[in-house]
């Protein structure tokens, strides 16, 4: 009985080893010299539904239309970072690397001194100005604070109690941005209106809990508040299901999010990371690679927006909407500064 | 006439032999995987084991991960000899960590000879007081440590996560203020080209005298009589005049200060800085690490180099397969390796035993 069990073993490992032979192809050919683009996405990765994805998104759409190719490492721990954008700049066909998030600005400033000849990329790179950036790296900021404001001028023009409520994931200066964006939009708008302002936590878990963005969002909306906006990551799936059952509204973030919560989501706004990412791999496949200083995505850039589609038409009355369009051109010809912190 | 021995039979090859049978077959069960998602399962650990074995770089990278498994894997070891099951690793080594990169950002202008004991120390106190608390927990009220371990693993992780990223954090960034530069351990780098880029510090060599401290200590004191005879049988422990709280609690706490050494490694030899998720769960995979190497330092040493590998080689091939495949990969190993053992053994004897009775028939 056991002979046979280890006769079965060794069948099963040789059937699998000629398996392996069998699907085994010439190896790839790698692509020539930086033609390729690396990715490292921040932990969490692929399916956040969040600027993850829209990196990602913006590789696809690099692919399709620029004919380029990508890989992409998805990193388990801080320690990782480093290691696989070392790992992406030591490979002979990748010339430009991305890092997604802010978590990567240490060590993709780091690799980019290592591998100067080869171009980085670093979305919501925590810009230092008394820090100068090697000249082949390109700090991506978004001007979150203008879509802010957008959505902020609509939710001051469509309340109805003159208040509404801000949930932010974790308490730090990125999300600041948002805050004070929105609160300039609504009282641009609506100076009479109040903002009620709360924040999920102080650490990132406060990005991924969306019961504590239910009870934050319940109260807000029993304080009065008819419309809430978030920039919360996960966070937000809890203020979108307290905005269905209370029958109110919600503002959501990063990406279009009417999915969340259908004929709740008045708007949201959105950052296209997507766009930050294609417009980067197009300008770098041109040979127009701009780095040291920090490439700005703001409303002129069409690096964000808010969303005004078919889906919330019905939602948003005609003037409203013209009256944020008219706001954003002032903002695009710099009639408006809007403050970020 | 004495019986000759066969040398499959001999305990030392089949230790070695075991194992080794058991990741084959693994990895031949992770190829139908990798062959699944359509990537060729011999580029892909051709990869695997070209990047992390074939050059300096890899090696170096490897050594890197197996730093913290070793010094968990011991952690979880020792507590084992005693009787206990120490799942707290991770909330150990984060406080140890945590405590080694607080002393050194206030520490500025201490020689290297004082700091770097001074930050070993830190972490060691950190992981111990993280230790010490459900041991002593365990010992005076009889709560269990797998539950308290649990517990305090939240803890540690919240009150760290509010440290690196409020009170004690550089603005906008999630990690704390440089420890103080004669605090740093030196990288392989620094001595050696071939290094050039990875994180592999001399913090390795405090690891294999963990090692070495571990087994003198359960094998050749006294004190580690009692711990082992404690884990055999508390009540014979006890009937024979053996205090069994004292080996619970300190057995407990020298486990975490195993574990808040991990601070060496990536706060002392790596970023000089402390930062909120760092680590990645070493603390769990410890467990692994510790039952494969069959709780002996020295074990420890060999599981913790294999689980490094695995480590750092799913990051290497996660460009050819997605990360959910490099985790199953994992898996599929861990799940043969420590189960395979005794199926591995018997079959093995007993396709000895049938092939001798066909010899001498």
């Amino acid at each position: 009985m056991n002979k046979r069990l280890l006769h079965y073993s060794l069948v099963f490992l040789l059937t699998s080893l000629s398996l392996g032979l069998q699907s085994c192809g010439k190896p790839k050919p790698s692509g020539p010299p930086n033609s390729e683009v690396g990715l490292v996405f921040d932990v969490g990765g692929r399916g956040d539904k969040s600027f993850n994805d829209a990196a990602y998104d913006g590789l696809v759409m690099a692919k399709d239309s620029l004919g380029i190719k990508y890989q992409y490492i998805e990193p388990g721990g801080g320690a990782d970072r480093e290691s696989a954008l070392r790992q992406l700049a030591s490979k002979k066909s990748v010339g430009l690397i991305f890092g997604v998030g802010f978590m990567f600005t240490d060590d993709i400033t780091r690799i980019a001194k290592d591998f100067p000849d080869k171009k980085f990329a670093c979305i919501d790179y925590t810009y230092d100005s008394t820090k100068a950036i090697p000249s082949n790296l390109i700090p991506i900021e978004f001007r979150e604070e203008e879509g802010s404001f957008l959505v902020g001028a609509i939710a001051g023009l469509m309340t109805k109690t003159d208040k509404v409520g801000f949930i932010g994931g974790m308490e730090s200066p990125l999300i600041r941005k948002f805050q004070v964006g929105y609160q300039a939009g609504v009282k641009c708008v609506n100076p009479k209106a109040k903002v009620l302002v709360a924040y999920a936590g102080v650490t990132p878990d406060a990005f991924k809990n969306p019961a504590k963005g239910k009870e934050l969002a319940l109260s807000q909306y029993s304080q009065g508040a008819d419309i809430i906006y978030h920039a919360s990551g996960v966070t937000g799936l809890g203020v979108f299901e307290a905005a269905r059952e209370m029958n109110k509204y919600a503002i959501g973030v990063d990406m279009d999010q009417w999915n969340e919560a259908p004929g709740h989501v008045l708007t949201s706004m959105v950052k296209k990371g997507n766009m930050a990412v294609y417009d980067i791999i197009k300008e770098w496949k041109a040979g127009k690679f701009k780095g040291g200083m920090p490439a700005i995505f703001g409303l002129r850039d069409d690096g964000v927006d808010f969303v005004y589609d078919k889906n919330n038409k019905p939602l948003i009355p005609k003037s409203v909407y013209d009256r944020v369009e008219q706001l954003k051109q002032d903002i695009i010809d710099g009639k408006i500064k809007v403050p970020a912190r | 006439m004495a019986r000759q021995r066969h040398w499959l039979e001999h305990p030392v090859t089949q230790n070695f032999l075991v194992p080794i049978l058991a990741v084959v077959l693994s990895f031949s069960v992770g190829a139908i995987f990798i062959a699944i998602v359509g990537q060729n399962p011999i580029e892909v650990y051709y990869v695997l084991f070209s990047q992390t074995l074939g050059n300096e770089y890899g090696i170096g990278q490897l050594l890197f991960k197996t730093t913290p498994l070793i010094f968990t894997g011991l952690s979880v070891a020792i507590c084992f000899k005693a009787g206990l099951f120490n799942i707290g690793a991770e909330g150990q080594l984060q406080i140890g960590a945590f405590l080694t990169a607080l002393v050194g950002m206030y520490t500025f202008g201490v020689p290297a000879y004082l700091e770097v004991p001074l930050l070993i120390l830190a972490g060691m106190v950190g992981g111990g007081i993280w230790g010490f608390i459900p041991g002593y927990l365990k010992a005076k009220t009889g709560a269990h440590e797998v539950i308290n371990t649990i517990m305090l693993n939240f803890v540690a992780l919240a009150l760290v996560s509010y440290f690196a990223t409020n009170l004690f954090n550089v603005p906008a960034t999630v990690h704390t203020p440089p420890i103080a530069p004669s605090g740093k351990i030196p990288r392989f780098d620094a001595f050696l080209s071939g290094f050039e880029g990875s994180p592999v510090n001399f913090s390795i060599f405090i690891a294999i005298a963990a090692c070495i401290f571990v087994w003198y200590y359960v094998q050749r004191t006294k004190l580690g009589y009692e711990l082992r005879v404690v884990g055999l049988n508390s009540k014979a422990a006890e009937y024979g005049g053996i205090s069994v709280a004292k080996n619970l609690i300190l057995s407990m706490t020298i486990g975490g200060a195993l574990a808040g050494l991990v601070g060496t490694n990536y706060v002392m030899g790596y970023k000089y800085y402390f930062e909120e998720g760092f680590s990645a769960e070493t603390g769990f995979m410890a467990i692994a690490v510790a039952l494969l190497g069959n709780n002996n330092p020295f074990g420890v040493i060999l599981a913790a180099l294999l689980f490094g590998m695995l480590e750092y080689g799913g990051l290497v091939i996660n460009t050819m397969v997605p990360k959910e495949l490099v985790n199953i990969l994992q898996a599929i190993v861990i799940i043969f390796v420590i189960s395979s053992n005794k199926i591995f053994r018997k079959t093995l004897n007993n396709f000895l035993k049938t092939r001798r009775l066909s010899i001498e028939q």
